[in-house]
């Protein structure tokens, strides 16, 4: 019996520890795009201009504080929130700010700073650690729930949030990235534990030890398709937010930035980003400043005669850029896919189109294998319609709310129903599957994002 | 291909805002939208890839699926014309065929004119695209009417259904009610003789371009359900009829297996809810099964009596519109339940108020119609109950 017991008590003892956190989710979709990210690393020079934009920052108002001709260090604010000036965006790079570009009304669009090369940084000791993040400008990387915004540090979060995967299509690996960065990764998560609760949300196919084993936070393992990845679905399964309630969340990489800042003292906002899609030629991971010209990794990458689609994030979440553009503060990929503005394609209607994907099985994709790669363009692909078929919006939605019922009360501008249903919870990237597989075409993540302004305005 | 695509590029700016045809600017987006997949690409921000399903797709599959059914009505048309003229050994299949085809196309050409007509106006006039929904009820407005309903009657019944059961709410997806249900509850209150009776409205009368037969004028023909509420306890047509679908009837709804052939299209491709479809079955098979229990089938005085009742529940769904009614119309997603559990409820419910009206209703031999509609002003609160529970599961936890 002893030795019965001895043989088995570790795995039994895995297992159990295993079972109690990890959380099976059916609903969803992985769509399986072509152009995967090869596990190779190129290096990048700082060099050239670089842009923070304060539209990735989402929910501030920006405040300018630097005059175009100032030199800054890398840790030195280049921009803050009006009604928090305590939270600062600050710049990756050494140099000399270059231009405060202004959109219509005055509208700060990006600060650019001409990089020096050196990278002299500006030396943080705080004690306090929510004050670090602050005078750093790490602060300006959270986001809270409700309404998926910058977060105010004035509030007292119940949790912190951190997913360490992404399952949206051509996404970066963050075991890959974390490759090296494991000591970093944990400072980050330690220092978080000490501002409040951090759940860590890993995916069942993530092994390394700094994930599975990583401490200070509470691990919930995550087996699903997409959108599981996602911290939204990963708090409504794990401890759903209440009227009232505030939760914050971090990108994975972004802890590491906070690792860094705790070993170093110093600010460093180097990512190790995706460079991946159909239309990249050799896709792999480069490693990067945010703000730095996307020119730096698709020169001579991508075929410009052909209309192309360049996206600061993945096809499912992201944002249009254009070639010259910036990588964006948030991006943990840049992809590229064919535009399509230039195909025609016969009586769709009832044409077979077997290079299609869909969940339909009127089309033919659900007869080709699994690991079948499609390269798809940016098309919708049909006319927005009303809400015909029912039910689509739930099957790849993994959180206990009836998606297709709230995106009608946001259209309705029903608040007390859209509270009542849920919209607490929810973000407009939650939204990004249910919005590929919607056959009447619905924006619906832009629908959710106006839907989050108009009720925090209403809150306020 | 490219001709075709050079053409529509040649005359776009006439559609345009400025242009000379402007005032069919929705028109040629049908028509361009119908030629060639749009090639919009998505915003700047938001899902950039999208799924190729679109609701021109599932509104054609709808229609595919609905065309062995109206391929065997067709035929089924000239086969009771044949037959009430006693000409069955003389005619041909392809006679017969095209005898029914004949009868059948103007009221489909009758349904989709008036019905589009309708829809385009709408459209340009809200600027918006053309919606497919009338793809699909403009082809079963002509499947579920008698074959003599008068062409100026249904295009009165299909533009008041148009109007009045869909676009006032706002068009497609938005609708409380089943137009091409509409339509026919419209024709059957508004001209109840021409819709409905043992006597002349089931079968063709009169040969149409020299196909088909001159019925003489004695002749009436009632459909199953028809001589059932008129009290024959056992129907003329044997149940092999009946299943094949060699009896009176709407045009499009008399064979169950042209109808299981949608049926299967449809949930194979997922088009249909196949909870709906199935719980509407158990619905009418169980209401079916305890009417048969419960109900005498003899009075006091010796009569018969209840024999609606007393049929075996296989053959209620054989029946009238059961079958075309639960795969074609109860499956309509935007006006049946929108949550699954609500799916269940919504279909047995449906089942259970047809076969309901047919055995207590004895001025209606068929309840299938009404069923439908009636559990189509259920359906929001069937789902209000639903979502309700998610409601306060939700408010509870705050509470907590």
């Amino acid at each position: 019996m002893a030795t019965f017991a001895r043989i088995f008590a570790k795995p039994l003892f895995i297992f159990v520890f295993y079972m109690a956190n990890v959380i099976k989710l059916r609903k969803g979709l992985d769509v399986n795009l072509k152009g995967k990210a090869n596990l190779e690393t190129m290096q990048t020079k700082v060099a050239g201009q670089f842009a923070l934009v304060p539209d990735d920052f989402y929910g501030m108002k920006p405040k300018v504080v630097v005059k175009e001709g100032d030199k800054v260090k890398v840790g030195d604010a280049l921009f803050v929130d009006k009604n928090h000036p305590e939270v600062k965006f600050v710049s990756p790079v050494s140099g000399t700010v270059a231009l405060v570009e202004r959109g219509e009304r005055r509208k700060v669009m990006s600060v650019r700073v001409d990089a020096d090369g050196k990278q002299e940084a500006v030396s943080f000791n705080e004690k306090d650690p929510l004050k670090l993040l602050l005078e750093s400008g790490l602060f300006g990387f959270f986001r809270q729930r409700p309404y998926d915004v910058v977060a105010n540090p004035e509030d007292k979060p119940k949790a912190i949030f951190v997913s360490a995967f992404n399952s949206m299509p051509l996404a970066a690996e963050f075991e890959y990235v974390l490759k090296g960065q494991e000591k970093e990764w944990q400072a980050g998560l330690s220092l978080l534990a000490k501002i409040a609760k951090v759940n860590l949300g890993i995916s069942s196919k993530q092994k390394a030890p700094a994930l599975t084993a990583a401490k200070d936070c509470t691990i919930t393992v995550f087996d699903g398709p997409a959108p599981a990845g996602n911290v939204g679905v990963q708090i409504n399964n794990v401890d759903p937010i209440n009227k009232g309630e505030i939760v914050w969340t971090l990108g994975a990489e972004e802890v590491i930035f906070v690792g860094r800042l705790v070993l170093t003292g110093k600010v460093d906002l180097t990512r190790t980003i995706a460079i991946a899609g159909s239309e990249v030629k050799a896709p792999k991971y480069a490693k990067l400043l945010i703000g730095q010209t996307l020119n730096t990794v698709l020169n001579g990458q991508i075929d410009e005669s052909k209309s192309l689609r360049i996206i600061s994030g993945n096809p499912m979440v992201g944002l249009q850029v254009e070639k010259n553009g910036f990588i964006g503060a948030h991006a943990t990929e840049v992809t590229v896919i064919p535009n399509g503005d230039d195909v025609y394609e016969m009586l769709g209607w009832i044409a077979p189109r077997f290079k299609e994907f869909s969940t339909s099985r009127s089309y033919f994709s659900w007869l080709r294998p699994k690991k079948t790669e499609y390269a798809l363009d940016a098309r919708i692909k049909g006319g927005e319609r009303h809400m015909i078929m029912s039910g689509e919006y739930d099957k790849v939605f993994p959180m206990d709310i009836y998606a297709g019922y709230l995106v009608k009360a946001i259209i309705a501008g029903d608040i007390d129903r859209q509270e009542a249903l849920g919209i607490y919870e929810v973000a407009p990237e939650d939204f990004a599957i249910a919005e590929f597989v919607d056959s009447s075409k619905l924006e619906l993540q832009r629908i959710v994002r106006e839907g989050l302004d108009i009720l925090r305005k209403e809150n306020a | 291909m490219n001709a075709l695509r050079k053409y529509f590029d040649k005359i776009k700016p006439n559609f345009e805002e400025g242009g000379k045809l402007h005032a069919f600017r929705s028109l040629y987006d049908g028509f361009e939208t119908f030629a060639f997949v749009p090639n919009t690409t998505a915003r700047r921000g938001g899902t950039h890839v999208h799924d190729a399903i679109d609701s021109k797709r599932i509104m054609s599959l709808v229609v595919i699926a609905l065309v062995p059914a109206l391929l065997f009505g067709m035929y089924n048309v000239g086969y009771q014309n044949a037959l009430a003229a006693g000409q069955l050994e003389q005619a041909t299949f392809w006679g017969m065929f095209f005898f029914g085809f004949l009868a059948v196309l103007p009221k489909l050409i009758v349904s989709y004119v008036v019905g589009l007509g309708i829809e385009f106006t709408v459209a340009q006039w809200k600027n918006e695209e053309i919606q497919e929904g009338f793809l699909v009820s403009g082809i079963i407005i002509p499947m579920i009417v008698p074959v003599n309903t008068p062409l100026w009657m249904l295009a009165i019944a299909v533009a008041f259904s148009v109007i009045f059961a869909k676009e006032i709410f706002g068009g497609t997806g938005m609708n409380i009610f089943n137009v091409a249900l509409i339509t026919r509850a419209f024709l059957f209150f508004s001209y109840p003789s021409s819709m409905t009776g043992d006597d002349t409205v089931w079968v063709a009368q009169d040969a149409i371009c020299g196909l088909g037969y001159a019925v003489p004028d004695t002749f009436s023909a009632a459909t199953p359900l028809g001589e059932l509420a008129a009290g024959v306890a056992v129907p003329t047509t044997s149940l092999c009829d009946q299943i094949i679908g060699f009896i009176p009837g709407s045009i499009g709804e008399t064979s169950v297996i042209a109808i299981a052939l949608g049926a299967i299209l449809l949930l194979w491709t997922g088009v249909a809810s196949w909870k709906t479809m199935l719980s509407v079955f158990v619905g009418g098979a169980v209401t079916a099964m305890l009417f048969d229990a419960v109900l005498p089938s003899i009075n006091d005085n010796g009569d018969l009596v209840n024999v609606a009742a007393h049929i075996p529940w296989y053959q209620h769904i054989v029946l009238g519109g059961f079958c075309f009614g639960a795969v074609f119309m109860a499956t309509d997603p935007v006006t049946s339940a929108r949550t699954e559990g609500g799916k269940w409820i919504y279909g047995f419910l449906i089942g259970f108020v047809a076969v309901t009206v047919r055995v207590l209703n004895p001025g209606y031999p068929e309840g299938m119609m009404l069923a439908i509609l009636l559990m189509n002003l259920f359906a929001p609160l069937i789902d209000y109950c639903f979502v309700s529970r998610n409601i306060s599961k939700r408010a509870k936890r705050a509470t907590k």
